[in-house]
């Protein structure tokens, strides 16, 4: 026995066993406590809530749901939303956070303190009162329903949001889609065939040239023949509001622009220390072979800075997800303001609704991690 | 052996006395009068019920509950500590034992009485919901309100009720739910909805917030019983007996005639029998309930009887000026009922 112990990789092991058990141990019996507590103060228990109807109404929802849904349905739909809101946010974030982040290194003067002061003002303000800002800014500049901007009688703005029509019949939309989706693919051929043709005779092909017309152009102009073949549900103004068609309520618009503006002031600065991390004489090696100042940018810097990019924005993205939450103050229907807030007093089990609430927002940052780090992996610089 | 028997019964017999001084162990009332305070749980700040002036004084008709627990249970009614919670933190800050009793504008359901571990002590004032609208939208009722967008503040009962009442008549409307009232009332003072709903006493109150009052109207028409009332937290029935008989005190009080006026004389000269027992002439109550027996007095004499409450906080006299309506005494028409004091 004593001799079996005497083995490190066996010691090892056991120590993470008994650590495990501990660990499930202690987590039991906080639960098993818990419990016990709350059937003794006559308070609910467990997961059966879940089933129950809701009866909460929820105004921007692309899930379908009603509110003689189940809470389950609730939770889905907030789940739903906080996904829209992040994903909507982090892509715009990164277009932001890239271009300001190389226009602060740029050497043209008022180009780079624009951009210096936009990322100082960004980072140094409370981003709750960045989202009440865009939200009662928003709001107070939009007019009233009666008096909303009209474009072209289609689409109206005000500060019930944003109106505009929805197709009753996609048919004709899967169709482009369709089309779109074979345009890429020839695009990607299209592509490969050009890099190989480059690297056996060395001539040079309009590769983006002819992307922008496939992939930019070409289902622009399918989509716009479905557009003309489908009958539309057009927003009207009936009563108090304008019914029918597709609502971008405020709440979305101001917690996107507040998410992804305050974000992208961060995102900047990470993009900025990777392209200082890459050295001097790679930049200057590359200008001395002939390469253009936006090639030079693409093929040099920027595939050297993205190992040292790509970890600290994995945490900014995590964190914008997080943040989103904050929509709860302004009325955005995510799963902190419909689950944590509407749904935890309906029911009062307030113990197993953050647990969920939590799963979630874990679940859903491992998820982004995993990504991300598999991304990294994938590009990182192969050395020879 | 029959010594034994004889022995154990003349035990019992000597025991019995003893055990009937012996009140049923009270947690609760035991903690506030170590503390020294009742810790109260009232709301965030609604004008008339709760609401903290510029000095950090707290006054309202819940507020007016809380002073009188304090004046029966501790003899001194500004002994209070007032938590203000949000609609979401009422209940934890009860189940948890932070407060000692609930006194926030909060209804009294079914779910609620089921699932939360809660339970409520009698009603304090009857609340009714209703909308408040814009001047020049021109709506009379609330039916009018079709393919509205509406504000309201998550978790409430508000939100429930509207959202069923609309769906019941088939009328499409649009609920935003805020964390907080205030944030509701804010958002449709900026022109985010089209009404506001709560309660007909809350919205009086609440109306003092927008920017110009004059430009809101409150419909009259009202969609639902609101009853409201001081809650307290499963376990510990002394407490809740206490909880219950002050409130009842305040309501009796009024109908007996005794008001923080006449209550020196009444408790001098008045033959009512049941204003003796009320004022702690005769009949030793508050020592059954493990308080002086002074307790109602001192609630008349410190906060005053319900209706001298009312009219302070959200009757004629305050600026909310709301009628009596159903809250008043069953005798002129009311909903104010009490158990005799017997």
């Amino acid at each position: 026995m004593i001799r079996f112990l005497r083995d490190r990789k066996v010691r090892d092991v056991l120590w993470q066993a008994a650590a495990t058990v501990a660990m499930v141990a202690v987590v039991w019996f906080f639960v098993q406590n818990a419990s016990d507590n709350m059937v003794k103060a006559g308070i609910a228990s467990g997961f059966r809530f879940l089933w129950r109807d809701s009866g909460i109404e929820v105004p921007f929802n692309l899930t379908g749901y009603k509110p003689s849904d189940t809470i389950l349905a609730l939770l889905w739909t907030g789940i739903v939303n906080t996904l829209l809101v992040s994903a909507a946010s982090i892509a715009v974030a990164t277009l932001i956070g890239f271009t300001v982040g190389l226009l602060r290194l740029s050497r043209n003067w008022l180009l780079s303190t624009l951009a210096g002061f936009y990322i100082e003002f960004v980072r140094n303000i409370p981003l709750l009162f960045f989202v009440l800002f865009w939200y009662f800014g928003v709001l107070a500049t939009l007019p009233a329903p009666r008096e909303s901007l009209s474009f072209l009688d289609v689409a109206f703005l005000n500060r019930r949001g944003l109106y505009v029509p929805t197709p009753d019949d996609v048919t004709g939309f899967r169709l482009a889609l369709l089309a779109t989706l074979i345009l890429i693919a020839l695009q990607i051929g299209l592509a490969r065939w050009a890099r190989s043709r480059q690297a056996r005779t060395g001539r040079d092909f309009p590769t983006w040239l002819v992307g922008f017309g496939l992939c930019g152009a070409l289902p622009v102009l399918a989509f716009v023949a479905a557009g003309a073949l489908t009958p539309w549900d057009v927003p009207s103004l009936r009563g108090f509001n304008f019914r029918g068609g597709f609502t971008l309520v405020p709440e979305f618009v101001a917690l996107f622009m507040a998410l992804s503006t305050y974000t992208a002031g961060f995102i900047a600065e990470v993009v900025r220390g990777g392209v200082l991390a890459v050295r001097q004489g790679q930049i200057d090696a590359a200008r001395a072979l002939g390469l253009t100042q936006g090639r030079v940018l693409r093929l040099v810097v920027i595939p050297q800075a993205m190992p040292v990019i790509i970890p600290p924005i994995t945490s900014q993205y995590l964190n914008l997800i997080k943040n989103s939450s904050l929509g709860a103050a302004i009325a955005y229907p995510e799963i902190v303001a419909v689950f944590m807030g509407s749904a935890l007093v309906s029911t009062g089990q307030s113990i197993e609704i953050i647990a969920i609430t939590l799963g979630i927002y874990l679940t859903l940052s491992l998820a982004v991690s995993i990504f991300m780090n598999w991304y990294n992996a994938r590009h990182r610089l192969v050395t020879r | 052996m029959k010594v034994f028997g004889a022995a154990a019964a003349a035990a019992c017999l000597v025991a019995l006395p003893a055990m009937a001084q012996q009140l049923a162990p009270s947690p609760t009332l035991d903690a506030v009068k170590a503390r020294g305070n009742i810790e109260c749980g009232v709301h965030l700040g609604l004008p008339g019920f709760s609401y903290a002036n510029d000095k950090g004084e707290w006054s309202g008709l819940d507020v007016d509950y809380c002073r009188s627990l304090a004046a029966a249970v501790l003899g001194d009614a500004t002994k209070v500590k007032y938590t203000p919670t949000s609609v979401q933190q009422r209940w934890p800050v009860l189940q948890s034992g932070q407060v000692d009793v609930l006194a926030r504008n909060t209804t009294i359901t079914f779910s609620r009485n089921a699932t939360l571990g809660v339970d409520f002590q009698g009603i304090n004032f009857y609340e009714g919901q209703t909308f408040v609208v814009r001047t020049k939208a021109k709506v009379a009722a609330v039916k009018d309100l079709g393919d509205a967008t509406i504000c309201v503040a998550a978790g409430s009962t508000e939100e429930k009720t509207a959202a069923d009442w609309f769906r019941e008549r088939n009328l499409k409307v649009t609920i935003i739910n805020f964390q907080k009232n205030d944030d509701a009332i804010s958002a449709y003072d900026q022109g985010r909805c089209d009404a506001y709903t709560a309660g007909i006493g809350a919205l009086a109150g609440q109306r003092i917030k927008f920017k110009d009052p004059a430009e809101h109207q409150i419909l009259t028409e009202i969609i639902s019983n609101d009853p409201q009332g001081p809650v307290t937290r499963w376990g510990d029935e002394r407490w809740q007996l206490i909880v219950r008989w002050v409130l009842n005190a305040q309501i009796a009080a009024e109908a007996l005639g005794v008001t923080s006026k006449n209550v020196d004389e009444m408790k001098a000269k008045s033959t009512s029998a049941e204003v003796r027992r009320l004022l702690g002439v005769e009949g030793k109550f508050g020592e059954m309930m493990g308080l002086s027996n002074d307790w109602a007095y001192t609630i008349v004499k410190q906060v005053g009887n319900y209706g001298e409450s009312y009219e302070r906080t959200v009757g004629m006299a305050s600026p909310l000026k709301l009628p009596r309506g159903r809250n008043e005494l069953w005798t002129k028409g009311g909903l104010l009922y009490t158990p005799p004091f017997q």
